[in-house]
């Protein structure tokens, strides 16, 4: 048996014998992946072992070539980030894909404006500027993120902590059902990513099952429930904080220790 | 598990926001914050202070006559900076204004004249004319995925050759045009004042370009693209399509640049508006819009467009020569450039 506790209720989203050619590279050799309900769930790996494909796959960036994804329970085939998100996924990019010179309300809005309503909205497509800066507030709120007073102000006012918020915030923002994050902390000071790393749990506390990618080990560590090791294409093995340690995953990452393909190992 | 479950009432400690935080500021910080969130404040000052100088300086500066003579200077360049403006604002450029403008200026007057279309027909053929060229920008911006500069640059010579060709280079005067091609010289009175419909018409036209930059999903994608594309590509926004429509409106705009144009000179002449071009750039820079997108209005390329009129009215009326008015306004384009590049090293 794998060494970690599996929980009991179905994935919120799972994925299946995922393959993705590149030419004669295989980036993913059969990769399963799940996720379940309210769980910040890491995902690591060398260069090369297929982390970001996976990932790419799942949010729709890339179509796989083989294999299935499905979002709770139901099979999903996304073609591009825009239907992914449709469905409940959101992704917050390594890059803070914010519009610097636009405001708080404009970036938690950008690209899914609210419109008035009757002539004004359907037609000359007429922003409802104070709805959009009231919800802003109400999430940046419910967040905790609400230090950052004005709305209004230009996201790059903020801190690289705040800016890092305000995506994070955004990707909450819209009925999401999974939020993934892209090396959300590798732009970020020692006590900005601390600032992060409580805002990821916040959002998991609130119920939100969260997909972390991130290369900080001792990161990885403070805020996983579990930890998916992605190895060769596929996953190499799942462990907990408290069933391993970071130098043993970093063993089977590396491929140090070898583990079954049900991530069953032979750790002592 | 043990890790710490942050409460509700655990919120994220964030220093104060650098924008709520002026009193401990130095004055020059504080000037640089009112300039950043106010991007018009600028270029309002500039204009009071040249008004309030050159009305020391020149007698008849402040004569009403001489108001409306500068409002009818600017009325074509202002006009044409609208579209120009929001080009810049997605961090493009367009070199091809003038050139459109004068090709669809051709258009209209030829057809009207030597076709014998009516005044309107000629009038929307001309802004047809405009809104294709554009579309030609666009397409080339977008699916060819060239540089602005460049694809303008071509096309800038594109359609001044096709101007020349369609206007074998003769003019067409004025007298052998429909009064509605003409009609935006007409002027009427305000205490002593000359108002022209072409400047109404720019007045306007300024009025819709700033209502629909800040309260449309449009405009708000205008300035999300110009400020960081792939930002606003990820988050959903067609940017290739917003890009698209930004050069074919700047294209119309120009056409209707063409029929102010018309009405001011009464004639439409193929060799009209080459200095154009760099005009319009200078009016949007030193109205405050930055060359690298994203940042500006539209109000604050009126006041630029009004400046420059200012400057080379004023010089002139004070008796210095035409070369130190380029030499003025060169100055001008420096300086708004240097203080743009300063507003955006905003402290964070």
């Amino acid at each position: 048996m794998t060494t970690q506790e599996a929980p009991t209720t179905t994935p919120v989203l799972k994925a299946k014998g995922l393959v993705k050619r590149y030419g004669n590279v295989t980036a993913l050799n059969g990769a399963d992946f799940e996720l379940y309900p309210g769980e910040i769930l890491a995902v690591i790996g060398d260069n090369g072992a297929g982390k970001s494909t996976l990932i790419k796959c799942i949010s729709g960036a890339e179509v796989p070539d083989s294999g299935t994804i499905q979002l709770e329970g139901q099979e999903v085939l996304f073609k591009n980030p825009l239907e992914a998100r449709a469905a409940g996924i959101e992704a917050v990019y390594q890059t803070l894909a914010v519009a610097p010179s636009l405001d708080i309300a404009s970036n938690l809005f950008l690209g899914r404006e609210r419109r008035r309503g009757g002539f004004a909205g359907s037609v000359l497509r007429m922003l409802d500027v104070r709805a959009m800066n009231e919800h802003a507030r109400n999430r940046m709120t419910d967040l905790g993120i609400m230090t950052i007073q004005n709305m209004n102000q230009p996201v790059e006012t903020l801190s690289g902590g705040q800016r890092q918020g305000v995506a994070v915030a955004r990707a909450a923002a819209f009925e999401s059902r999974v939020v993934i994050m892209d090396e959300p902390t590798a732009a970020l000071g020692v006590k900005e990513s601390g600032k992060v790393l409580d805002l990821i749990r916040t959002l998991r506390d609130k119920g939100l099952p969260i997909i972390l990618i991130s290369h900080d080990m001792p990161h990885v560590f403070e805020v996983a429930d579990r930890i998916h090791i992605q190895r060769l294409g596929r996953r190499g093995a799942i462990v907990t904080p408290q069933s391993h340690t970071m130098s043993e995953a970093v063993a089977i990452m590396t491929g140090a220790t070898q583990v079954d393909e049900h991530g069953a190992h032979d750790l002592p | 598990m043990d890790n710490t479950q942050p409460g509700a009432t655990d919120t994220i400690e964030q220093p104060p926001p650098p924008g709520d935080d002026t009193s401990r500021m130095t004055t020059l910080q504080r000037i640089q914050h009112v300039l950043h969130t106010r991007a018009t404040v600028g270029p309002a000052i500039v204009l009071l202070l040249s008004v309030i100088i050159f009305s020391i300086v020149a007698d008849n500066f402040v004569q009403p006559s001489n108001i409306s003579l500068i409002v009818q200077q600017v009325m074509v360049i202002g006009t044409l900076a609208i579209g120009q403006t929001i080009i810049i604002l997605t961090a493009g450029i367009d070199l091809s204004v003038g050139a459109i403008m004068v090709l669809s200026s051709m258009v209209m007057a030829k057809l009207a004249a030597d076709a014998g279309l009516p005044g309107l027909l000629a009038l929307l053929i001309g802004f047809a004319v405009g809104l294709v060229c554009g579309l030609i920008n666009g397409l080339l911006v977008t699916r060819v995925k060239l540089p602005p500069f460049i694809v303008t640059l071509g096309t800038l010579n594109i359609f001044f050759a096709l101007n020349l060709y369609i206007s074998q280079s003769e003019t067409v005067r004025g007298r052998d045009m429909p009064s509605l091609l003409l009609w935006t010289g007409n002027a009427f009175e305000v205490g002593g004042a000359r108002v022209t419909y072409g400047a109404i018409l720019m007045l306007l036209l300024f009025a819709l370009m700033a209502f629909v930059l800040k309260w449309t999903m449009w405009g708000r994608h205008v300035y999300a693209t110009g400020d960081d594309r792939e930002a606003a590509r990820l988050s959903g926004i067609r940017t290739d399509r917003v890009l698209l429509s930004v050069y074919v409106v700047a294209g119309l705009i120009y056409a209707i640049g063409a029929w102010i144009l018309i009405g001011r000179i009464a004639s439409a002449s193929p060799q009209a508006g080459i200095t154009y071009n760099l005009d319009t750039i200078t009016a949007v820079v030193i109205g405050g819009t930055s060359l690298f997108g994203g940042r500006g209005k539209i109000l604050g390329t009126l006041f630029g467009a009004l400046i420059v009129g200012v400057f080379r009215n004023g010089l002139q009326l004070a008796g210095i020569d035409e070369l130190w008015q380029n030499f003025a306004v060169g100055v001008l384009v420096l300086v708004a450039v240097a203080i743009d590049q300063w507003i955006r090293r905003v402290r964070t």
